[in-house]
């Protein structure tokens, strides 16, 4: 631990304001939810600490692989670079929240046709990255995979490239990425 | 992460004053790159002031005749994905999806942006290792150890950073204008000295003072900025920092440059603006390969490499060059 940082958690101690928890009130699957949380608490850490939802996973908790990915407002974000006291009036989705009345989601129904895992840990995020990722396409979002950027982008030009490209932010140990291409393919095609 | 206090403004000459009278506050809006460094203790605010309730300071305005304003709040995304952008200013749309994630372009902001730290991992080790730009008199670990990511332009003994952005290699290009409202007012910095060089002073990333709230960047129209493009080499094919980057744009007059315009991430603390490049292209055609590549190497006369980074002056040249053909395509 650096020194800066011991000097840091030496002074909060000496000031309660700091770890003082803050009342925040958002919607997640559709329930709404009100919460204290200390200032510090991850988005992340709120869903599985405080709501008992831990399909979103932690893994890098530096937003650098993508498996904690939620949507908030409709957008994919990642949960563990967001604080949850931000939130406040929020719609957040999560896993939890994708399937209706007892019936997956076509991308999670695609994702075990297409074998789309090994071990499941970075499917969560993998998932609610793909669903939120393909209407993003279809509203027109080009890529870094795009030619040309001054054309207007449509579904249909979602290629598997395309679909490597926008699927970047989220890492797979397992390496199942032919096959989670393969999902969001099929996804697609059933849209 | 360490404790601190977090509170929120709607109001922009709270947010200004809070900002000015209270050296260990720190505004967030994204957090994309502030939280990381605060997990890596890189920093430690004691306040944060969340600024994502300041009035229209996301809009993303076509001006007449040409350019256009972003605000500081805009997201990433929604600026690539903007019509006018995307087709008055490519070399925009195309630095910021080359950046970062699609999960990160949904959360990070524009302002923030332009105000992200160095990927240097000795700035980022979280164990706190030598470096002026945390710690003024620890030292550059990165100066006398491993440097292959760094500064090939404008380093000192004291810091051989690189500024990370991909979408201030693009503004620099543009001569995009920072709007800045601060205690005196509103002031507007020309893109290319809104970053400074480390100099003795690392530790300060650009020219904004305690009490400084970036508002917008106006992106002033040109001619040339319907034929640009950004090129981004890094090691990974995507997700990644830029080994180097060139965003240029182009007019011709047939396939004689009549004007272009060069700037290269990736390569020194701030934008590297490549003037002697510019300067020597003109008149140049884009069918004189050997021409356009002299032109080019004029800018490279004062590199400095450093142990481990001297590929990154033929790289960039390359990359250049590939950029500058890219962009004369769609003169």
């Amino acid at each position: 631990m650096s020194n800066d940082r011991k000097r840091a958690l030496a002074d909060a101690a000496g000031d309660k304001s700091l770890i003082e928890p803050l009342p925040v009130n958002l919607t997640v699957n559709d329930l709404t939810q009100s919460i204290t949380v200390e200032p510090r608490m991850t988005l992340l850490d709120a869903l599985r600490e405080r709501l008992a939802l831990t399909g979103t996973k932690k893994a890098c908790d530096r937003g650098e692989c993508g498996a904690c990915t939620v949507h908030i407002n409709g957008r994919r974000v990642l949960s563990c670079m967001t604080l949850a006291a931000m939130l406040e009036g929020k719609k957040i989705a999560t896993i939890e929240g994708l399937e209706q009345n007892g019936i997956l989601h076509e991308l999670q129904s695609a994702f075990i046709e297409h074998d789309g895992f090994q071990c499941g840990f970075c499917t969560s995020g993998q998932i609610m990255s793909g669903v939120a990722m393909i209407e993003e396409a279809k509203a027109g979002w080009p890529s870094a995979a795009t030619a040309d950027v001054r054309r207007d982008f449509t579904l249909a030009d979602l290629s598997r490239a395309e679909i490597c490209e926008r699927m970047s932010g989220n890492l797979c140990r397992c390496a199942c990425y032919p096959n989670i291409v393969d999902a969001v393919v099929e996804a697609v095609a059933r849209n | 992460m360490h404790p601190f206090g977090l509170s929120r403004t709607d109001d922009p000459g709270e947010a200004i004053a809070a900002h000015a009278h209270d050296s260990q506050l720190a505004f967030i809006a994204g957090g994309t790159d502030l939280l990381g460094l605060m997990k890596d203790g890189a920093t430690l605010p004691e306040r944060l002031l969340d600024i994502n309730g300041l009035p229209n300071m996301e809009r993303i305005e076509a001006m007449p005749g040409g350019g256009v304003r972003i605000g500081a709040l805009a997201r990433m995304s929604d600026v690539a994905g903007n019509t006018e952008v995307r087709q008055r200013f490519p070399v925009i749309a195309e630095a910021l999806l080359f950046a970062a994630s699609g999960q990160l372009r949904n959360m990070a902001s524009i302002g923030g942006n332009i105000m992200q730290r160095t990927r240097c991992a000795y700035f980022r080790d979280e164990i706190g290792c030598r470096c002026n730009k945390r710690n003024w008199g620890s030292g550059c670990a990165a100066f006398h150890g491993f440097n292959r990511n760094h500064a090939i332009f404008g380093w000192s003994e004291s810091c051989v950073a690189t500024n990370p952005s991909d979408l201030a290699v693009a503004l620099a290009a543009m001569d995009a204008i920072v709007i800045v409202q601060g205690k005196t007012g509103e002031r507007l910095i020309p893109f290319t000295d809104f970053h400074r060089l480390p100099g003795d002073a690392p530790e300060r990333d650009n020219v904004l003072d305690r009490g400084d709230l970036i508002v917008a960047i106006e992106v002033p129209a040109n001619v040339e900025a319907s034929a640009s493009h950004y090129l981004k080499v890094r090691d990974r094919a995507s997700y990644e920092f830029a080994l180097v980057s060139t965003a240029a744009a182009v007019e011709t007059d047939g396939r004689r440059i009549r004007l272009a315009r060069l700037a290269m991430g990736g390569v020194a603390h701030k934008p590297w603006r490549l003037t002697a490049a510019e300067t020597g292209l003109r008149g140049i055609s884009l069918d004189d390969i050997d021409g356009l590549r002299s032109a080019i190497a004029a800018s490279f006369t004062d590199a400095r490499p450093l142990v481990h980074n001297a590929f990154k002056v033929e790289l960039a040249k390359r990359v250049t060059l590939r950029a500058l053909q890219t962009a004369g395509a769609r003169a």
